[in-house]
């Protein structure tokens, strides 16, 4: 049968971000996926080595739009952990509710552009304008939307005060109504488990084997997340992570949707248990030597790598983001499916390509 | 899915038809940088202290500049000014359409009385 | 950090044994120093994290691939390649440079002495031109 390539990318409708995949294709059925990035290199791990490693938090942060915080988090507590400084508990636990408002936005965003991309467009609206809500909390706290620029190296910048916190338990209630009411439409709608079910399986083993990570893995059944281990204040906090069995699209989407209310419970658990004390402590001097921070981002597990030698500036600042561990993955599924599957299977990993791309 | 598109049906609409109605200003949100040259005294720390550079000062001639396209709304030398001459606004800046930079000088010194 | 540095010549059979006892492929990253390029690859299981590493005295010497133990490597070595020029020999699915496509070939492989040109708004770039 005669191979037609299709050109999917970079510009396409239900992408957030460019990438480029040449799609080979037998009559209506995807034989293989090539993909092609670049589009939105910046280069960020070089300027690592120009750039003075207190200022380089700002850097950290504009890595990638959606999952921001996370970076600029895990950049601090990567230097932290180098130069052995310990930052208050309430810093951590500040760090942890932002960190968890961030997969909040994050997991909203994301249900929007499913939708977009099975074409329920007013599904989609109804998506973003929960995620206002939590936008406009993100903006009072932090000052930013999107860049939250609240973390620096020894703690974090700004404070919740009095009123704020009272306010904050109704403003999360709200939120939480709001988002029973779209999740129930994914979870239960004809249309919606007409486009999701069954497309895209991805069983436990081959999961795991692949290198997945984040929902995309808890999905087909691994009970894994980097939450467990206790970074900043998770250690204090119940955690279980969600998963389901049958590792197709619907099963990602299930798990987006149960990760939603399971932040909304951490942010209130956090909350509630907020120590009192200074938000941050004074650092000084060089980072020197090399370690390893990995944390949980809406999308998976992050690893940051830097190597430092006593100098303002760190010598090598690796980040591996979890849609780069996911793309083996997409490029599985993507063998043998229709092609009119190709904008879910390509958004069930959830893409963010300025991440992978930095 | 309908009882959602029904409830929404009667209500207003959730966006804000801006710039003809106003956003409502959430205070607390970092905007514009607005600088008092009245206050400064031009020790340059801002300008170090400025991750994108977009602040640059001089001890003489007394001036004291800012290219706005650069600002990222940090904070970072509210935080350093010693003499607390600089605040970030809530509200943000009006849009440009060319890069320009803004430029202060220090007020002229009052006459000594009589 | 725990980080075992191998020989290029041990990788294979290294990583073959950490595939059997269960370990999964976190990140494959290189450092290039001044005098050396270091290749780290990064395993786990059950949250314990352990790092091989071969130290290259050049971009010219041949690193297998692992890609026939670990299929997703081949995502980290196509970019090694692309980014640093290392050659990797072996690859299951492989680019030939096409993966990351930059405006100039292997933007990582200049030596770190060669920093970014900095801009001329900059506040050390502008003030050195004032001096000078």
């Amino acid at each position: 049968m005669a191979r037609t390539i299709i050109p999917f990318g970079p510009q396409h409708p239900v992408l957030p971000e460019p990438v480029h995949l040449d799609l080979v294709v037998e009559d209506e059925r995807v034989v293989e996926a090539r993909p092609s990035i670049g589009f939105v290199h910046r280069g960020l791990e070089r300027l690592a080595e120009v750039k003075d490693y207190v200022e380089f938090v700002y850097v950290a942060e504009r890595i990638c739009g959606i999952c921001s915080f996370i970076h600029g988090q895990s950049y601090c507590q990567a230097i932290e952990t180098l130069m052995k400084v310990s930052i208050p508990p309430r810093a951590q636990y500040l760090r942890t509710i932002w960190g968890e408002l961030s997969r909040l936005h994050s997991h909203l965003l994301w249900l929007g552009l499913m939708a977009d991309a099975m074409g329920f467009e007013s599904l989609f609206m109804h998506s973003w304008r929960v995620r206002e809500k939590v936008l406009n909390i993100i903006e009072a706290t932090t000052g930013g939307r999107v860049i939250f620029g609240a973390c620096k190296i020894g703690g974090v910048r700004r404070d919740l005060d009095a009123e704020t916190l009272r306010t904050l338990g109704g403003q999360l209630d709200d939120i939480e109504r709001e988002a029973r009411e779209i999740t129930r439409v994914f979870i239960n709608d004809n249309s919606v488990k007409d486009r999701l079910c069954g497309v895209g399986v991805l069983g436990r083993r081959e999961a795991y084997e692949l290198g997945c990570v984040g929902p995309m893995l808890r999905a087909s059944g691994v009970p894994q997340d980097l939450r467990l281990s206790g970074y900043a204040a998770y250690g204090d906090l119940v955690l279980e992570p969600v998963t389901r069995s049958e590792g197709d699209s619907y099963a990602r989407c299930a798990v987006r949707c149960d990760e939603i209310f399971q932040s909304i419970d951490l942010i209130r658990q956090a909350l509630s248990r907020l120590p009192g004390g200074d938000i941050a402590v004074k650092v000084a001097g060089n980072p020197d030597g090399e370690v390893v921070v990995r944390a949980e981002q809406p999308r998976g597990e992050v690893v940051y790598y830097i190597k430092a030698n006593a100098t303002k500036h760190v010598q090598r600042f690796r980040v591996r983001t979890p849609t780069f561990a996911n793309l083996p993955a997409m490029l599985k599924v993507l063998q043998g499916c229709d092609l009119a599957d190709v904008p879910i299977l390509v958004l069930t990993i959830d893409p963010c390509i300025s991440c992978t791309e930095r | 899915m309908s009882r959602l598109a029904l409830k929404w049906a009667f209500k207003r609409p959730a966006t804000c038809r801006y710039p003809a109605e106003p956003r409502r200003i959430i205070p607390g949100s970092r905007g514009q940088l607005m600088f008092d040259a009245d206050s400064c005294v031009f020790c340059t720390v801002c300008a170090k202290k400025c991750p994108t550079g977009a602040l640059s000062v001089s001890r003489s001639p007394k001036k004291w500049s800012i290219d706005r396209l650069l600002c990222i709304s940090c904070g970072y030398c509210v935080e350093a000014c010693p003499k607390k001459s600089l605040e970030l606004t809530a509200s943000h800046g009006s849009p440009a359409v060319t890069k320009d930079r803004e430029f202060h000088e220090a007020p002229a010194p009052k006459p000594a009385a009589r | 950090m725990t980080v075992e540095c191998i020989a290029v010549e041990s990788l294979l059979s290294r990583v073959r044994h950490l595939r059997e006892a269960g370990y999964r492929l976190v990140q494959i990253g290189a450092t290039r120093l001044p005098s050396q390029i270091e290749v780290t690859y990064s395993f786990d299981l059950e949250g314990e994290l352990i790092h091989l590493r071969l130290v290259l005295a050049s971009a010219e010497i041949i690193v297998p691939s692992i890609s026939a133990l670990y299929w997703c490597a081949f995502i980290y070595e196509n970019e090694m390649h692309d980014l640093f020029g290392l050659q990797i020999d072996g690859m299951t699915i492989d680019f030939g440079g096409q993966f990351y496509q930059t405006a100039i070939q292997h933007p990582f492989g200049a030596p770190q002495a060669s920093a970014l040109p900095m801009s001329n708004s900059h506040p050390v770039v502008a003030a050195a031109a004032v001096k000078s």
